[in-house]
């Protein structure tokens, strides 16, 4: 089964654990500055947001890439950066609507999420459980399952 | 491991940021955050300056575990000499700045001199630099984030600021960060602004990577995180209501001073609760919470966000007030609300506001206003001072025109900007200024709880919950209950309270999570993330050591033991109701063994033989 991160953001409380983790994974240091995954404070709204690459299956980062450096894996259909192919040109970066994939200027670089080979490690790190791994397919199945909880039970029985 | 081994020294007289390395051996036997920035503060400031001399040092300092995976672990103490009690002062926060520091590369930064005009230091990480702050001085904390930010082009700054009233030298200014967050009590934003230090903008990109074993750490750091998540206080009550969980449960033993500590229970106390701001409002059906907020880092999220009703008097014409923003925690809630006799929740959000606004510390100010509507209901002051406003116990309308008035500093605001002591003092009556070395009580009556009236006589920064939280022992029964009543053994607990809080406010983490940790549990995580041993013991050896060192500069600052005193309200009104109907605060049968256990004189001081045990 493919999964996609599904976040549920009224679930976030901005702490910022999965930055946090998401640095460690792949700076090896706490760096939430270079984290992939971001969380946003709303404060006119208070609300917390985390926010990552959603693994387009059309990627504009992959068809803007000049040299062929971002791919899919396999295995978790994410889209990867070979750092051995990118010359850091950013033209990924202009291309994704979302501003998901940036420049690290210590590497010269670009940096996305690459769903950890499959095992998010924001998705451990989160103790809200507003970050989840779940089956790519259903990942409106929580929603789905809230709104059949309103319907009305009698809505189809006929009135006598 | 695990600090960053550098301070950022600002001279802002010379107007220089230079950097030097961590005197490593303070750090081994105070610490971090309260422990090592008291270090640097009694090694470099005179305990008789004057707190608003340029000759008053004002330290910001975070923990070693500050900026970690460790839950809570955001914390930043701003550290300085008083001008609201003349004694050490540390406050702490939480918020994203000190993590933000640590990322820059600094533990530390040390404030000395005074500017000639108003200026901010902007960090870059490894680069610091003095900026004018002529266009946001008079501006309030949320204005000048937003400015700097813009300044800047950089959303992604964390701030920490004064408002007007730490400009104007308001006794009871904080330092707010993160907009609502602050380093709260003791008057720590006064000293900012009488050094024209108006903000400190950080950001920080280079990470931390000291952590001595990091996959020991994580393991621990982990099983912190399920003792919070299954604790009854940490994993339920304090998401769920925030600290607010305790205003009904404190006004049921009859520890909830109401009406500048006439009485112990709040008929309304209901009313401004935790569980009452999750209900909806009557005039638009919306409930004052809107979501929980956490501090960087943390698990537990006792933060809140809320929204005043928009048609309510105090901001229906100030749509800046009609956003979220942080919402009521229960010592402000408390001050601002029961102690004034005030049961609008919506007039207490909106002052809770205000006081982030203007930068002040919502328990002095709402204490203040409380020692001033007694003032003027005994008839020591009448509309004549207050500029025509009746300041009658539970008036919204009173509490909401001075906190605005004390934020700008003007009319009647001005005084109360001197907060309850000197108030008091000035209009004949001393004895209702409910304080202890002119700092304003919290949220707990000392008549109701004996060991949390010692705590205030004995703590090192004046009247405060927070150095010695016997609370969870005499009302919560963590880790053990004692009966509130009780004066018997009480001086032992308070002391091994205090020592505890120093340690814990060293390491960069929240005292709330001492609800579901121990000191093993603190023991285990600094032990992975530092070099060389730390087991429970040296950690309870440097609590201890700090306290006493407070307590030496203190003394050295002019105070005595004779300070160490409670207001004749605690100590000779007997409670008017409740499960402390009749008691008052028996001090004299605590104070004595309290110094024999810490090792001091009968005066008060601690014996050479102390001085040497501790290494002092």
């Amino acid at each position: 089964m493919h999964r996609s991160l599904s976040i549920e953001s009224g679930k976030c409380t901005g702490c910022l654990q999965c930055e946090m983790a998401c640095s460690l994974r792949f700076e090896h240091k706490i760096n939430p500055s270079r984290s992939r995954i971001r969380v946003f404070a709303f404060h006119d709204t208070g609300r917390f947001v985390p926010y990552t690459c959603t693994q387009c299956a059309g990627a504009w980062c992959q068809a803007a890439c000049p040299v062929e450096a971002i791919g899919a894996d396999d295995a978790t259909a994410a889209r990867i950066v070979n750092d051995k192919l990118c010359v850091g040109c950013k033209i990924c970066t202009i291309a994704c609507p979302f501003g998901t994939i940036n420049y690290n200027v210590d590497t010269g670089k670009v940096m996305k999420c690459d769903l950890c080979s499959g095992s998010p490690a924001c998705v451990d790190a989160c103790p809200t459980q507003a970050i989840t791994f779940i089956d790519a397919e259903t990942t409106g199945l929580s929603r789905m399952r809230s709104w059949a909880g309103k319907s009305q039970p009698d809505v189809n029985t006929p009135s006598s | 491991m695990a600090w960053q081994r550098k301070i950022l020294r600002v001279n802002l007289t010379e107007g220089s940021c230079t950097s030097e390395p961590v005197n490593m051996a303070w750090a081994a036997d105070y610490l971090g955050g309260r422990g090592l920035g008291s270090k640097y503060l009694v090694s470099e400031v005179d305990p008789g300056v004057d707190p608003f001399s340029p000759d008053n040092k004002l330290i910001m300092a975070t923990g070693p575990l500050t900026g970690t995976p460790a839950s809570t672990g955001s914390r930043y103490v701003v550290i300085t000499k008083s001008p609201l009690t003349g004694t050490i002062a540390c406050s702490n926060s939480g918020g994203f700045f000190g993590a933000e520091l640590k990322f820059s590369g600094w533990d530390m930064i040390i404030f000395e001199g005074r500017a000639k005009s108003p200026v901010y230091l902007h960090i870059e990480n490894d680069q610091a630099t003095l900026e004018s702050a002529d266009d946001i001085w008079g501006k309030s904390t949320w204005e000048t984030e937003g400015w700097i930010k813009k300044r800047h082009q950089d959303p992604q700054l964390r701030i920490a600021s004064i408002g007007p009233a730490g400009e104007n030298r308001v006794l009871f200014a904080c330092v707010v960060n993160d907009l609502h967050r602050a380093a709260g009590r003791s008057g720590v934003g006064a000293v900012m602004g009488s050094k024209n230090l108006k903000a400190v903008a950080v950001r920080g990109t280079l990470g931390l990577d000291t952590i001595k074993d990091m996959p020991r750490f994580m393991d621990v750091v982990g099983q912190g995180k399920v003792a919070l998540a299954e604790n009854a206080v940490t994993g339920k009550g304090l998401p769920t209501y925030g600290t607010q969980v305790l205003m009904n449960v404190i006004n049921e033993v009859g520890a909830l001073p109401t009406r500048n500590h006439r009485q112990v229970q709040f008929e309304h106390a209901d009313q401004v609760s935790g569980e009452a701001m999750h209900e909806p409002r009557k005039r638009d059906g919306k409930p004052n919470l809107i979501a929980n907020a956490a501090c960087f880092g943390c698990t537990i999220a006792c933060g809140r966000i809320s929204k005043v009703d928009k048609d309510h008097f105090s901001v229906k014409t100030k749509p800046e007030f009609w956003g979220a923003s942080g919402g009521l925690e229960y010592e402000s809630a408390w001050a601002l609300l029961p102690n004034t006799g005030v049961s609008d929740l919506e007039a207490g959000t909106y002052v809770n506001s205000l006081c982030n606004y203007y930068g002040m510390d919502p328990i002095s100010f709402g204490v203040t206003v409380s020692a001033a509507m007694e003032l003027f209901e005994v008839g020591a002051i009448s509309e004549a001072n207050t500029g025509g406003i009746k300041l009658g116990f539970g008036s919204a309308e009173a509490l909401v025109a001075m906190a605005e008035l004390t934020g700008k500093g003007e009319g009647f605001g001005r005084e109360l900007g001197m907060g309850s002591k000197r108030l008091c003092a000035r209009y004949g009556r001393p004895e209702l200024s409910m304080s202890v070395k002119g700092q304003e009580f919290p949220a707990y009556d000392g008549r109701s709880l004996q060991g949390i009236g010692l705590n205030y006589a004995t703590s090192n920064r004046g009247a405060c919950h927070v150095r010695g939280y016997t609370v969870a022992s005499e009302v919560l029964g963590i880790p053990v209950k004692t009966d509130p009543n009780a004066t018997e053994g009480k001086a032992g607990l308070v002391k091994a309270f205090q020592d505890i809080t120093a340690t814990w406010d060293s390491t960069g983490l929240c005292l709330f999570t001492s609800f579901a940790w121990g000191m093993p549990e603190v023991s285990m995580q600094l032990d992975a993330a530092l070099e060389g041993q730390w087991p429970v013991e040296r950690l309870m050896e440097i609590g201890e050591r700090i306290y006493n060192m407070e307590r030496d500069f203190n003394l050295r600052a002019g105070l005595t033991g004779k300070d160490d005193t409670l207001p004749d309200r605690i100590l000779h009104e007997p409670a008017t109701s409740g499960p402390a109907k009749g008691m008052v605060n028996r001090l004299g049968e605590m104070l004595p063994e309290y110094y024999r256990l810490r090792g001091w004189s009968e005066d008060g001081v601690p014996t050479g033989e102390t001085r040497q045990r501790l290494g002092l």
